[in-house]
């Protein structure tokens, strides 16, 4: 996916993570994975009070630290330099792990290698020999919030969907996520429906989604196009 | 009259051993007890395993006393990053061990570790690779994963403030490991910018309670330093 409109009309990554943020209601906290979405904090709405939660340690993360703003001491879980906004909290590593455990947080956006249609989560590991495994929070992150967003490209470079039967990739966490934005539709997985697709981008039809993945997707699109 | 201040960090670490487990604070390099390690580099012990959220950036700090050769396994969540050259070097030529531990369940084992829990069960990991061989049981329709406490012979830590007494600040994100590695290990000790009169915390503020820091080292003003001149 270019920062360039999509194929067929689909959505471009900055317009991906609007569509995102769009759903993220106000008052809610909300931790913003590393990698892709970690866009979706541009187009936050602004009529919304949103607390973003970063992993290492902080509720109330500020924007990425522009020149004369940079403090080793404040970093995001991607280890960017970050600001805080007023009213921002800071904590340990238990704590912060117990918001996520405890259900306290309201959204969590993770990129993906992999999503499966019941919701099964693979973003942590290419499962390749050479590979040097790094889990980090994401295994925490993937069942630690009320809702499970991902969003990532619906195809690989090569073409091959990554919304699949099974995860062909290391799990993260089974039946965790329970929507999946892409840069053509946007689906809603349950462990035991079949996926939905709610929303599609350009000029993409449902049949070719069908063909696409191999899945017997339902259409909740009405409406909604 | 308590007194944890030592003389400097090569006395604070004079005593640590051969075979040691040592837990090291910090994410990335935030936090992270540079002059703790630069002593523990050149005080010598070998045969180490070192528990720490990464595995060392650059070329110093905890990658450097992994260059030492002298760290046997590490214990970390977040090995793999783009400034991890020295620790991939080892990792690809079989000269290091490495337990990966999602990030959530190596802060609460430590937490377990210091607060004297025997094990716990957590959802986290639950039908992963990295759950493989570990006891499980479905709790409230939900699968969980058995963790074991995850305790230390030593803990280095960095934090902002400290009193006489061991109280400890910390400043922002660096707090990270901080606060669960200073209960969990036998000796834990803290660089610390000063060392303040037993008072001058205001006792509401004290985030880790100086039952748990048994040695601090001062090591001067942060913002005396070049990283730190955005915010001075």
């Amino acid at each position: 996916m270019s920062a360039e409109r999509g194929i067929g009309g689909g959505l471009s990554r900055s317009e991906l993570a609007a569509r995102v943020a769009m759903d993220i209601q106000d008052g809610e906290y909300v931790n913003l994975g590393i990698g892709l979405p970690t866009l979706v904090a541009n187009y936050l709405p602004v009529d919304r009070e949103i607390i973003l939660h970063t992993e290492n340690g902080m509720l109330g993360m500020g924007p990425e630290a522009r020149d004369g703003q940079r403090d080793p001491d404040l970093i995001n879980a991607g280890k960017i330099p970050v600001t805080e906004r007023l009213g921002a909290a800071y904590f340990h590593q238990a704590d912060s792990f117990g918001m996520m455990r405890g259900g306290h947080l309201d959204v969590c956006v993770l990129g993906a290698f992999q999503v499966s249609e019941h919701g099964d989560l693979a973003n942590w590991h290419t499962g390749r020999a050479d590979a040097i495994p790094a889990v980090g929070g994401a295994m925490d992150l993937a069942l630690g919030a009320r809702r499970v967003a991902v969003m990532m490209e619906l195809t690989t470079r090569d073409g091959a969907p990554k919304l699949v039967a099974e995860c062909g990739y290391p799990l993260t966490a089974l039946a965790c996520v329970s929507r999946l934005y892409t840069d053509i539709a946007v689906f809603d997985l349950h462990p035991e429906r079949a996926a939905a697709v709610v929303e599609i981008f350009g000029d993409h039809s449902i049949d070719e989604l069908r063909e696409l993945t191999g899945l017997g997707l339902m259409d909740e699109t009405e409406g909604r196009r | 009259m308590i007194t944890k201040l030592a003389a400097s960090a090569a006395t604070a670490l004079a005593d640590v051993r051969d075979g040691s487990t040592i837990m090291i604070g910090g994410f990335g390099r935030a936090g992270q007890p540079t002059t703790l390690i630069d002593a523990l580099v050149e005080q010598g012990a070998g045969d180490l395993t070192v528990i720490s959220n990464n595995a060392g950036n650059g070329e110093t700090g905890l990658a450097a006393l992994l260059a030492t050769g002298r760290v046997r396994k590490i214990v970390c969540s977040f090995p793999r990053q783009v400034d991890s050259q020295v620790f991939d070097g080892l990792y690809r030529s079989g000269r290091i061990e490495l337990e990966l531990v999602p990030q959530g369940n190596l802060a609460e084992r430590i937490r377990a570790a210091g607060a004297g829990i025997g094990a716990f069960f957590t959802p986290t990991g639950f039908g992963t690779e990295l759950a493989e061989g570990k006891e499980t049981r479905v709790i409230g329709g939900r699968g969980h994963v058995l963790e074991y406490p995850l305790p230390a012979d030593v803990a280095l830590i960095s934090a902002f403030r400290a009193d006489r007494l061991g109280n400890l600040v910390y400043r922002k994100t660096s707090r990270s490991f901080g606060p669960i590695m200073a209960s969990a290990a036998a000796i834990t000790v803290a660089e610390v910018d000063r060392v303040l009169a037993a008072g001058e915390i205001d006792p509401e503020h004290v985030v880790t309670p100086g039952i748990f820091v048994d040695r601090l080292v001062e090591v001067g003003d942060r913002f005396a330093k070049p990283e730190w001149a955005d915010v001075g």
